[in-house]
């Protein structure tokens, strides 16, 4: 479903990400993982379109979207979330939701003037769904930037839904959560996983990246050290050098 | 009430349309200082529609806001490319173009024995339509609430839509507004667009009310005005930025005109200090909350 060929981005001297090469299959929950500075997240937003790669490609479906602006790469199907949390603060939770509804599809669908000037009908039963399924409803009229910080990752997440997409780009979306909600955004994920989403997880919590992912790739320096299921990459050498070579194994965010 | 209140009270009216000339490109979080340039487009263009091709004041004003609406959209363009500070310099340089493009232009022609039209530096006069037709200054400043009304309602709803959201997400976040699926070229130029169209109409009002316009009229204070208003007013809604013109223009140019220039030092200092202190404006939540708690008032209307 997503194919990047020996993608490379060079921040001047620095070779965040170098030659990197993995493939997404439909339906799975594949994971990124590798020390503070590896180059995860600039994978990611390479594939979301924020940066241009210096060298490869990116296909999704088979369309080449290696040169595609973040805008274009959500209509293709490809939504995201950041690492460091980036909502609209001073809107609502609904709001929020309602304002991510951008789809190739919803923007097709519908009355494009009651799109715009009211919301139709449809849109408004959709932001209900990801606020239940998120567990945000009793918060829909907060602002965002009022919410707790477990609640801001929820919300980032269903806003990435809201857009319906095929494939789902989360960066570190446990990140400063507790146990308890490690384990819901677990469940939450293999309901999205069973629902047909396709999911690319970066994340530095172990328990919940060797539960719920079917593959991993680790990075190291910008480059792949590692590719296979869970229990083949922790029994890895290359890895548990990388991870021990960080220090104190990369679990800060 | 006498002329003089009447002449006020249509002064508030354009400015407060020009405050929210600014207001829909500030939502995107851009600061435009080139409103005053697309005033002078509007006044000049209506003005010449009413004056030298005998058009009603109402098709005029609103080919005014549409060659407003047009260069803005041109302007709009490049104005992706730069943000912040450079955003406000390139704007200005663009309100200073259009300036002196007026100062240059020269188009009279003879109209019964006077002659008439834009005579650069000189600048338009005899801009009668309404005198001609028998409009009193009463009518004349009912005219202007009429427009800024219908300008007040149209963003107010445009507010409360996903239109009005869409433009706050840009303006709180572009990388998320991206994200999410929005255009920020689309969006911005949209804007600016928008903008430029209202900043006409006000042109076209202002060039007619006052009869007689010049370059000069339309520079950098100007400008400071239209941005002025809703940052004083708050980005809360249309509200903030109609009571900042009337606040701006009844109390602090008018009330306090023995003070003289020291108005203009006044109007300064309460931008830097709104901006500091209050960044959501003079009449946001917050401060209407104090105001009640000071001054014991049960009932301040909510802005
Ligand atoms: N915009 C940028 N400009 C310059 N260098 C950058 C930029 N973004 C990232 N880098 C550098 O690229 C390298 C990879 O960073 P990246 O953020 O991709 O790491 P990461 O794997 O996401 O790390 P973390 O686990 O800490 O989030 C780092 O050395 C970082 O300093
Ligand atoms: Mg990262």
């Amino acid at each position: 479903m997503l194919e990047v060929t020996s993608l490379s981005k060079h921040f001047g001297g620095v070779r965040a990400v170098d030659e990197l090469d993995f493939t997404v299959e439909a339906g799975e929950i594949f994971g990124l993982i590798g020390p503070n500075g590896s180059g995860k997240s600039t994978t990611v937003n390479m594939i979301a379109g924020i940066f241009a790669p210096t060298d490869g490609k990116i296909f999704f479906d088979g369309e080449d979207i290696t040169e595609a602006p973040p805008h274009v790469t959500l209509h293709a199907g490809i939504a995201r979330t950041f690492q460091n949390i980036r909502l609209f603060n001073n809107m609502t939770v609904w709001e929020n939701l309602w304002v991510a509804q951008n789809s190739a599809e919803q923007k097709r669908t519908g009355n494009p003037l009651a799109r715009w000037m009211g919301g139709s009908r449809r849109a408004a039963a959709a932001v209900e769904e990801y606020l239940d399924f998120s567990n945000l409803a009793h918060k829909r009229d907060e602002l965002a930037g009022n919410l707790a910080f477990g609640e801001q990752r929820r919300l980032e997440v269903a806003r990435a839904l809201a857009a319906q997409p095929k494939f789902l780009l989360l960066d570190e979306p446990a990140a400063g959560m507790n146990l308890e909600e490690v384990k819901e955004l677990d469940e939450r994920l293999r309901v999205l996983r069973d629902r047909g989403v396709t999911i690319l997880l970066v994340e530095h919590v172990m328990e919940l990246v060797m539960e719920v992912t079917d593959r991993i790739a680790v990075l190291n320096f910008g480059r792949k050290i590692a590719e296979g299921t869970p229990a083949e990459v922790q029994q890895n050498q290359a890895v548990m050098d990388a991870y021990l070579g960080a220090g104190e194994g990369g679990s800060d965010a | 009430m006498d002329d003089f209140t009447w002449g006020l009270v249509q002064i508030v009216g354009v400015h407060t349309i020009l405050g929210l000339s600014a207001y829909v490109i500030l939502l995107t979080g851009q600061v435009s200082m080139a409103q005053a340039g697309f005033v002078a487009i509007g006044a000049y263009v209506a003005g010449m529609l009413t004056v030298l091709a005998e058009w009603h004041i109402i098709p005029s004003m609103i080919t005014g806001g549409l060659a407003a609406a047009v260069l803005a959209c041109i302007v709009g363009f490049p104005a992706l490319r730069v943000r912040g500070l450079m955003l406000v310099v390139a704007t200005i340089a663009f309100g200073e173009f259009v300036r002196l493009f007026w100062f240059n232009f020269d188009y009279r022609i003879a109209k019964g024995d006077i002659i008439v039209g834009p005579e650069g530096g000189e600048g338009f006069k005899q801009i009668r339509f309404f005198p001609e037709n028998g409009w009193t200054t009463q009518d004349v400043a009912a005219f202007i609430w009429i427009v800024a009304a219908i300008i007040l309602a149209t963003l107010w709803w445009m507010d409360r839509s996903r239109a009005g959201k869409v433009l706050r997400a840009v303006g709180e976040d572009e990388m998320a507004a991206q994200s999410v699926g929005i255009n920020l070229t689309v969006v911005k130029v949209s804007a600016f667009t928008a903008g430029g169209f209202i900043a006409g109409i006000a042109g076209a009002l202002y060039a007619h009310y006052t009869t007689h316009i010049e370059h000069l009229n339309f520079d950098i204070l100007m400008a400071t005005f239209a941005i002025a208003y809703p940052i004083l007013g708050g980005l809360a809604n249309v509200w903030g930025t109609l009571f900042a013109a009337i606040f701006i223009q009844v109390i602090v140019i008018e009330v306090l005109r023995d003070l003289g220039d020291v108005r203009n030092l006044m109007f300064g200092a309460l931008i830097i200090l709104v901006m500091n202190f209050l960044p959501r404006g003079l009449f946001s939540a917050q401060v209407v909350r104090k105001l009640r708690e000071w001054t014991g008032l049960g009932k301040t209307s909510d802005a």
